[in-house]
């Protein structure tokens, strides 16, 4: 059908796609990001800082939380190794979000360094649940995503920024998608995943930490609970073998199917 | 000036490095069999830390108790459960917490 079609216009139409679909899965991320981005441009104005820092740190930065400490720390004159620290921990939870993204950046090619750069909450949420449509190419989509977040972070920060307090309009409350959209990539999750274990290590996370370090809540909560997952291993992978009550007949059909493709 | 550049470029590095570890040590080696089976469960687990998070800083001892932001989340939840469309689980969510907010 698209035989006569050039190459070139057969890509970028397949990059259309992907951004037509890549469009449609981070609508939430879209409502989050401009509406905190805009909020971080008016706190960053309010603070006395010039405009251009806000859509700069959303270039050069492109993490929501640290850029709300970075205003603090740039009010208070900070050093920079100080600083430099402070990312370390506020940012330390994303040490371990490559890890279930190592198989599919391993073919990303040339994306590879942009899509770990664009590692945010959101986008490492979106791309460890939202399955591609099979018609289109990972990396694509993946790219578009990624790309697209950034773009509604920095319009967002840009346009708080620039606005400043001059022109205040009553957003509050849209900030929830980005709640709504947690919730609903760990109804995703769970319907994903139907083991109580990672849930429960979870909570148990959350819940110290709130006593531990709340300020550092999401570090403490993410260590804690990845210790706990560690040490629920044998319950949630169950014994290797000779184990299996039921399910049996399709269990065994299955393995003369594929023979050797998992372990 | 120089200061506020730095200071964005110091942390965006240290961020990139956060991002980049696991590739760093695991693009040629493959992962021990604990990461492995880490990765696996880790979206569930960083997930439901994220629900908490937001959750956290509420204050429901007193009025409006968090229920605004339980209910939006609960409508969330069930709708997402019942009709798997993610925009219209997340509009419909945030749409009740706006008009909550505003009554309650």
């Amino acid at each position: 059908m698209r035989g006569k079609k050039s190459s070139q216009s057969g890509r970028s139409s397949i990059l259309r796609a992907s951004f037509k679909a890549a469009f449609k899965a981070s609508i939430p991320v879209l409502l989050g990001y401009i509406t905190l981005g805009i909020a971080f441009g008016l706190t960053l104005v309010a603070a006395g800082l010039a405009w251009w820092l806000a859509p700069f740190m959303a270039l050069a930065i492109y993490a929501g939380a640290a850029q709300f400490m970075a205003v603090g720390l740039i009010q208070s004159g900070a050093g920079l190794l100080e600083i430099a620290l402070l990312t370390l921990i506020m940012n330390a939870r994303h040490m371990v979000y490559g890890l279930s993204l190592l198989e599919p950046f391993s073919k990303a090619g040339r994306w590879k360094p942009y899509l770990i750069f664009g590692l945010t909450d959101e986008t490492y949420g979106l791309l460890t649940t939202i399955e591609p449509p099979p018609d289109l190419d990972k990396t694509k989509f993946y790219a578009a995503i990624t790309v697209l977040n950034q773009v509604y972070w920095f319009v967002g920060c840009m346009v708080g920024s620039l606005v400043g307090s001059a022109f205040l309009f009553n957003t509050t409350g849209l900030d929830f998608a980005l709640t709504a959209l947690f919730i609903v990539l760990l109804v995703d999750q769970v319907r994903a995943v139907k083991k109580p274990e990672p849930y429960l290590a979870a909570l148990l996370g959350c819940v110290l930490a709130l006593f531990i370090s709340p300020k550092n809540f999401l570090l403490v909560a993410l260590v804690i609970s990845t210790g706990a997952l560690a040490l629920l291993r044998e319950r949630i992978e169950g014994r290797p073998r000779g184990t299996a009550s039921q399910g049996v007949s399709e269990k065994s059909k299955q393995d003369s199917e594929e023979k050797g493709d998992r372990p | 000036m120089t200061y506020f550049v730095l200071v964005c470029l110091v942390m965006g590095l240290v961020t990139y490095f956060t991002r980049a570890l696991p590739f760093l040590f695991f693009s040629v080696r493959k992962p021990p069999e604990l990461l492995d089976f880490l990765q696996k469960y880790l979206p569930a687990v960083v997930m439901a830390i994220l629900v908490f998070s937001m959750y956290k800083d509420i204050d429901f001892r007193a009025a409006p108790y968090g229920i605004p932001a339980l209910v939006a989340g609960a409508i969330t939840a069930l709708l997402h459960l019942w009709k798997r469309n993610v925009l219209l689980s997340i509009g419909a969510g945030t749409a009740a917490y706006i008009i909550f907010i505003r009554i309650i």
